[in-house]
């Protein structure tokens, strides 16, 4: 039950990620270099059942989950949950009303 | 990753640092583990239906298997049971986990009782910090009856899909925390002989 997927496309996926929550400068975050600091580092071994490996490669796949499960959920919350205030205009406009409007301004506004 | 306003609901690594930090329920090690002990008594893969059959086969398939693992794994019994007092857990059983549960520091425990929770079960909560598991599979495993009913009678984006997202953030956050917090990592260098 415990097939991970492969440590390249985790590490791609990770990335990704970073990119769509950093923007395009990305490259340069501390995240980035961390990330790919740690995956260079766990390459190199000589075991063929590594367990530092294999325990690095679960950490990163369950930070991967971390990364886009929060993404999917406040993606979702956005679209569907909480739409916020609206403007009055709009809260007029529901019910088939509009705000007068008043030459020279309200009083209040600039 | 937070843009232009701070969202602290989804910010679950620094909730969970922040519980073990204050400890708001001013407990200690042991009554921590007792807590997550008790939970063995309800766990959720313990707990099975008679019926419709597609469940009870699914349940079968799916969990079983964790719990032959974990059975072996630690050298206890545990057993599955679908009347409503639920599994008897042989005292050796709680105390083997016990044992195990000590040896985790203060900070560990406050991550796998979170996942306890989130996963409303000890045995998937042992898989996945045993990392027998993927997190996206404990998740699965957690939410295997909504997930049959789903495949019956389709999904609904924003309540099914937004539960789903929702435990496995906090599932995720949950394994790195108990990770992190436990991890000592030593890289051995070894000589390159000619």
């Amino acid at each position: 039950m415990a097939a991970l997927s492969s440590p390249l496309r985790v590490c791609r996926g990770i990335l990704k990620e970073l990119r769509s929550s950093k923007g395009p400068e990305y490259k340069q975050t501390l995240a980035y270099n961390f990330v790919l600091d740690q995956f260079r580092k766990n390459q190199v071994t000589n075991e063929r059942h590594c367990r530092a490996r294999r325990e690095a490669l679960h950490a990163s796949h369950s930070y991967l989950c971390l990364l886009a499960s929060t993404r999917h959920h406040l993606t979702l919350h956005k679209l569907f949950h909480g739409k916020g205030e609206r403007e009055p205009e709009q809260v007029a406009r529901l019910v088939g009303l509009q705000l007068p409007t008043q030459p020279g301004g309200k009083g209040w506004e600039k | 990753m937070q843009k232009d306003t701070l969202k602290f609901y989804t910010m679950h690594l620094t909730t969970l640092c922040n519980t073990a930090l204050d400890n708001p329920t001013q407990r200690d090690k042991g009554q921590i583990i007792a807590a997550g002990l008790k939970f063995l008594e309800t766990d959720t893969i313990c707990y099975r239906v008679e019926e419709p059959p597609g469940l009870v086969e699914l349940q079968k398939n799916e969990w079983d298997p964790v719990l032959d693992w974990i059975e072996k794994r630690y050298n206890v019994l545990i057993g599955s049971s679908s009347n409503i007092m639920g599994p008897q857990i042989p005292k050796e059983t709680k105390d083997t986990f016990h044992q195990h549960l000590r040896s985790y520091n203060f900070w560990a425990l406050t991550g796998l009782e979170f996942i306890i929770t989130q996963l409303k079960s000890l045995v998937l909560s042992f898989g996945l910090v045993d990392r027998h598991l993927t997190v996206e599979q404990a998740v699965l495993l957690s939410r295997l009856e909504e997930e049959y009913q789903i495949q019956r009678w389709g999904n609904v984006e924003w309540a099914h899909d937004y539960d789903m997202y929702e435990l496995r953030s906090r599932t995720a956050a949950g394994a790195l925390f108990v990770h992190l917090s436990s991890e000592s990592s030593t890289v051995k260098h070894k000589l390159l002989q000619d």
